[in-house]
This record gives C-alpha cells, sequence and structure tokens, in this order.
C-alpha cells in the first residue's frame, strides 16, 4: 500500500464521520494550543527575567557578608561574622582587572521636603553606583568622589521621588531631610522602571558611610565588583575571594557572580517553563485518550469492513496501519490546528497586554506537533491492534 | 488446481466441539464450475473458507497450483487472497462511505499498484459489467443486483485465478440474481474457476460439477 493511498483511504473515513472527527480533532487542538500558548507564555516570561538581570551589566560579582552554609546554628546565637567594611571594598578595588567598586547598604526612611513627605528606599552606595549599574543620570550628576569615609551629606533622587515631592520645582540645589539629617539634591536619576517589584525610580541614593551611619549598620550589605569584559568571573571571584579570607581570617562571606545567578535563574526559569508546559500536555493526554475512544468505536463499527479486507488480500500489517493511520492523521490536523490557534492566542496576548511578554520557541512548537503526531500513534495502536488481531471469517458475519 | 486431502476442521461452540469438515478430500480442476450445496451447518462455508485462505484446517493437506497453503504465514496467505482468490458475498460487503468505483478499487490499493492503472482498470471492468454509469454512486444508491456487480467487479479486478461466492443470489430478486450468475458464468467461461455455494437447486444445476455436502463430508459429487 503506498503512503499517499493511505492517506486518503484515512481521510476518507475520517470525512465520512465529519461531526466525530471535529471533535476528536478540537481535543487535540486545544490540547496543542495549550501547550503552545503556555509554553510561550513561560518564555516570555524568562526572556523578560532574564533581561530584568541583566540590565545591570553581566561583569558583576556580588560580595555579601555571612556564609550560607547548611550545618551549624543560626549565626543569631554564635556571631563570628566579621562585617564587611569600606575597607574591605578599598581593598577589593585593587584586585587587577576590577574596574570599579560600589558598596551598597539599603534601608528605609523618609524624605522630607517642606510640607510633603514620602517613605521610600535609601540606598546608601558609593560614586560609581551609576557606572557599575549602568543606570543613567537625567539632571545634575551623581554622587561625587568624596572620602568615603566622611562623605558629605549629597543626595541623588529617583525619578519617582523626584516627582512626586517637588513636581514642577526644579530639585537640584534643594535640601530634603532624610531620616531627619538635611541633604541637599546634587542629581536625579532617569526612570528605570521596576526590577522585580522593586520600583528603582521609587528610592534616592545618599553615600554610604551616610547610610550606615542613618541605619545604625556595622556592615555594608554588598559590595559590587565591575571587573573587565572579558575576564572570566571565576578568576575575579576566586582573587576576591583569597583576598577577604586574608583580611577576615575566615571565609566569612558569600560571593555571588552575575554567571552563576543567571545560571541559577535560567535553570529555575528552565524548570518553569517546563512546568506550564507540562500542565499543558495535561489536556494533550486527554485529547489522546479522545483519539483511542473514538478509533475503538471506529473498529467496532467497521469489523465487517476489516473482514472484507483481509478477504481481499489485506495483511493484518495493513489494517494495522489503516487504522493507525487515522488516528496520526486526526492528531496531526489537530496539532496544526492547535499550532495555530496558540502560536496566535500567544501573538495576540502579547499584542493586548504589552505588559506579559511572550515568545513563541518554535522548536516547541515543532515538538508539540511532533508530540500530537506520537499521542496519536500511541492512541491509534491499541485499537488498530485489535482491529489487525481481528478473526476474518469472524468480522465479516458481524453485520 | 486446488487439491484438498483429509481436512479437518472443527470450531467449539460453547462447550462442544463440532466439526465442520471431517476428512474432506477434493480436487478441483482448473476452469471448472463447482456448486457446493447442502443443508445449513452442513460445511459448505467453511470449505469456501478453506479454499480461500481465511481459515486454516487443523489437519490434513491443501495444494493451491502445486503449493502447499498449510504452511504459509498470515502475510504470504493475504498476498494469494489479493492475487489468486476472488471472493463474493451474500451481503455484497460494499464499504459504505466509498464510491463504487473506489471500492472496486481497494485490492488494487491494499497490492499497491499506481492510480493511472487503477483507474484504467477500475473504468473498463464497471463498463464490462455494465454499470459504467454508476461509477460514482455510493452503494445506498445502487439496486442489490448493481451492489452484487461492483461486489464481482472488485473479486476480479485482480485477475485471479479462483473466484469463491458464498450465496452470491441469496439476496437477490430472480432477475437481478440472473444477471448475476450470468456474470459468473460468463467470467468461468473465459477461464477462471468458480466456487459457489447456494441454497437453490436451479442454479446447481447449471453448474459443471455439484458437490453435495452433509455434516462436514462430502455426501456426493457429480
Amino acid at each position: 500500500m503506498r503512503q499517499r493511498d493511505l492517506i486518503r483511504l484515512s481521510l476518507g473515513s475520517l470525512v465520512d464521520q465529519r461531526m466525530r472527527s471535529f471533535l476528536t480533532i478540537l481535543g487535540i487542538a486545544v490540547g496543542i494550543a495549550s501547550v503552545v500558548l503556555l509554553t510561550s507564555i513561560g518564555e516570555g516570561v524568562r526572556r523578560f527575567m532574564l533581561s530584568e538581570f541583566t540590565q545591570f551589566g553581566t561583569n558583576l560579582i556580588g560580595i555579601n557578608p555571612g556564609k550560607t552554609s547548611t550545618v551549624g546554628v543560626s549565626g543569631a546565637i554564635i556571631n563570628n561574622v566579621r562585617p564587611l567594611s569600606i575597607a574591605d571594598e578599598e581593598a577589593l578595588r585593587q584586585i587587577p582587572g576590577v574596574i570599579d567598586t560600589v558598596s551598597v547598604v539599603q534601608g528605609n526612611a523618609p524624605v522630607e521636603w517642606r510640607q510633603r513627605s514620602r517613605r521610600t528606599n535609601i540606598l546608601g552606595t558609593g560614586p560609581a553606583a551609576s557606572t557599575v549599574w549602568q543606570i543613567r543620570v537625567a539632571r545634575g550628576r551623581f554622587l561625587p568622589a568624596d572620602d568615603q569615609r566622611a562623605a558629605r551629606a549629597l543626595v541623588v533622587l529617583g525619578s519617582k521621588v523626584a516627582s512626586e515631592l517637588f513636581r514642577e520645582v526644579s530639585p537640584l540645589g534643594q535640601v530634603v531631610r532624610i531620616g531627619g539629617e538635611r541633604y541637599r539634591v546634587v542629581g536625579v536619576m532617569e526612570s528605570k522602571g521596576q526590577m522585580l517589584g522593586f520600583d528603582l525610580d521609587d528610592a534616592v541614593y545618599i553615600p554610604t558611610a551616610r547610610a550606615m551611619g542613618l541605619f545604625n549598620q556595622e556592615s555594608l550589605m554588598e559590595i559590587d565588583l565591575l571587573y573587565q569584559a572579558g575576564l572570566q568571573s571565576k578568576t575575579v571571584a576566586d582573587q576576591a575571594r583569597r583576598m577577604l579570607i586574608a583580611r577576615h581570617g575566615a571565609e566569612d562571606f558569600t560571593i555571588t557572580t552575575q554567571e552563576e545567578m543567571l545560571d541559577v535563574l535560567g535553570s529555575v526559569l528552565d524548570i518553569v517553563t517546563l512546568a506550564v508546559g507540562g500542565l499543558g500536555a495535561i489536556s494533550l493526554l486527554v485529547g489522546g485518550v479522545g483519539i483511542m475512544t473514538i478509533m475503538t468505536i471506529a473498529v467496532t463499527e467497521r469489523t465487517p469492513e476489516v473482514g472484507l479486507l483481509r478477504a481481499i488480500g489485506a495483511g493484518r500489517g495493513q489494517i494495522l496501519q489503516l487504522f493507525i493511520g487515522e488516528a496520526v492523521v486526526l492528531a496531526a490536523i489537530g496539532g496544526f490546528c492547535g499550532l495555530v490557534a496558540g502560536a496566535g492566542g500567544a501573538w495576540l496576548l502579547g499584542a493586548l497586554v504589552p505588559e506579559l511578554p511572550t515568545h513563541t520557541p518554535w522548536e516547541y512548537a515543532l515538538y508539540a506537533e511532533i508530540l500530537a503526531a506520537a499521542i496519536g500513534l500511541l492512541a491509534g495502536v491499541l485499537p488498530a491492534r485489535h482491529a489487525a488481531g481481528l478473526d476474518p471469517i469472524e468480522a465479516l458475519r458481524a453485520e | 488446481m486446488i487439491s484438498l486431502t483429509r481436512i479437518c476442521r472443527e470450531f467449539t461452540v460453547g462447550d462442544e466441539r463440532v466439526a465442520a469438515l471431517r476428512d474432506v478430500d477434493l480436487e478441483i480442476g482448473s476452469g471448472e464450475y463447482v456448486a457446493v450445496m447442502g443443508p445449513s451447518g452442513s460445511g459448505k462455508s467453511t470449505l469456501l473458507n478453506m479454499i480461500g485462505l481465511l481459515d486454516r484446517p487443523d489437519s490434513g493437506s491443501y495444494l493451491l497450483e502445486g503449493e502447499d497453503m498449510t504452511s504459509l504465514s498470515g502475510s504470504q496467505q493475504a498476498a494469494l487472497r489479493r492475487h489468486k482468490i476472488g471472493f463474493v458475498f451474500q451481503f455484497f460487503h460494499l464499504v459504505p462511505r466509498m464510491s463504487a468505483a473506489e471500492n472496486v478499487e481497494l485490492p488494487m490499493i491494499l497490492a499497491g499498484i499506481d492510480s493511472g492503472e487503477r483507474r484504467r482498470r477500475v473504468g473498463e471492468t464497471l463498463e464490462a459489467f455494465g454499470i459504467g454509469n454508476r461509477a460514482r454512486h455510493r452503494p445506498d444508491q445502487l439496486s442489490g443486483g448493481q451492489r452484487q456487480r461492483v461486489a464481482i467487479a472488485r473479486a476480479v479486478i485482480m485477475q485471479p485465478r479462483v473466484l469463491l461466492a458464498d450465496e452470491p443470489t441469496g439476496n437477490l430478486d430472480r432477475v437481478s440474481g440472473g444477471e448475476v450468475i450470468d456474470i459468473l458464468e460468463d467470467l468461468n467461461r473465459s477461464g477462471i474457476t468458480l466456487i459457489m455455494v447456494t441454497h437453490d437447486p436451479e442454479l446447481g444445476k447449471r453448474a459443471g460439477r455439484r458437490i453435495r455436502m452433509v455434516d462436514g463430508r462430502i455426501e456426493s459429487d457429480s
């Protein structure tokens, strides 16, 4: 039997049972559409998250105080963690290949100007934060490179804080009160938007040492190293580790390279994509069961036809092919419709709800189509085997 | 051409073993016209199915054109059914969703013959059987006689050596039954071996050879 004839015969019997075929196709189409749509959303979210994380640049290494370990008691009881100090930061800056460092202390305090007050994030940072984090200054300038230990009381406002507090007035040169201390505004940042729910525009930047005093912190919360592009993050991280161990006497800090973070994030997001894809696959499975049901009914109804085909010379293999062929054609058509609907839906969703990024990974779509055909094959095998196993004489008599 | 030796076949019906064929010996020459007669349950259909390779004997040997059939595999038997044997049934067994032409085409599709050749042969055969203008009709749009002619066209489209007909007129009125018999006899005259199971003594008389079966045995052969 030729491939073309096989497909023609399959289509013939599917067209004969239009309504039934349509509903079965619909079942598979819904399954494939949901797989395509959900993986599109998953992939879109993945790309969105990765771009969120890399918007500060990729050649970054973060150092935090304290060592994450699974052994021992909480640091609150026996605390032998030495604080990360500004001196540590200055030492780290001497590592070859490190372009700049930023120390970070973060807290929350009201920022007041005249009668207006806004509770906002206070970021104590070094003067290099603007370049290292790739946040540009819209007006004025960023914090000047003062002596870090005796920095002047200057502040740079995030765009939202600036517009909320000052409205039409230019904030440059004005004096605001932060946690009761007076700070002079030297700049306003460009709007950078949110990152994972943290509004970067709803923040103000003050020198690190001042923030440490303001929040009564002994330790920096983080030191970020910006290293030259082209260097291995691991090399730089190792040097930083050795230096800090020498200074602290033990490894009481955690070094996270951007690469590691992206790896971890990437694998987490891969799992998310996989999980939503799996949800879609459940409906695909239901569609497969639909095909199996329909094929079982078809075999029962067409038992005399099977007998006849055997009598006019069809081998068991050909009967098997015929019924599996029908199941696969059903699934493939359903798969194609589902692909169009899913990709179309993802595109429409992306167009209508721009906040929800979607991206249809075409290789997934291809997998989905292959999966549909495979499901057809699997769902068809059992009924088709039953048909092929029928005794031709019994089958002929079954009218 | 067909040589059956000591063929036995038993069926299990409920708890009972029923012998459908008991030690049947039968020789049929090429081009013969044989009517198989006898009461129901006498093993006529089983004999026909045996010759048509739809059934296997429990014991005995069956030679078709000198070849041993009992040792063949299922797919080898299917290939022989495709090329050497044609079946005609009482209830026509046309595929209801297919047109007359498509029904006739089926054996050639199974044999993998290309579509141009198929179309040519279908056209010729339907024309020869006087149903050329019915090619696009589906079985439910055809009369009983026309349906059986389509079924015969399907049975002979592969130019088999043997044509097995199980009560081919059993479901037809006298006139169309007669037409169908004329076609079968024409085919027999052009060389095909025709073996026909029938209840009708009138039909039996027309055959060159009559076999009467009772209780799975050949009672008379003339």
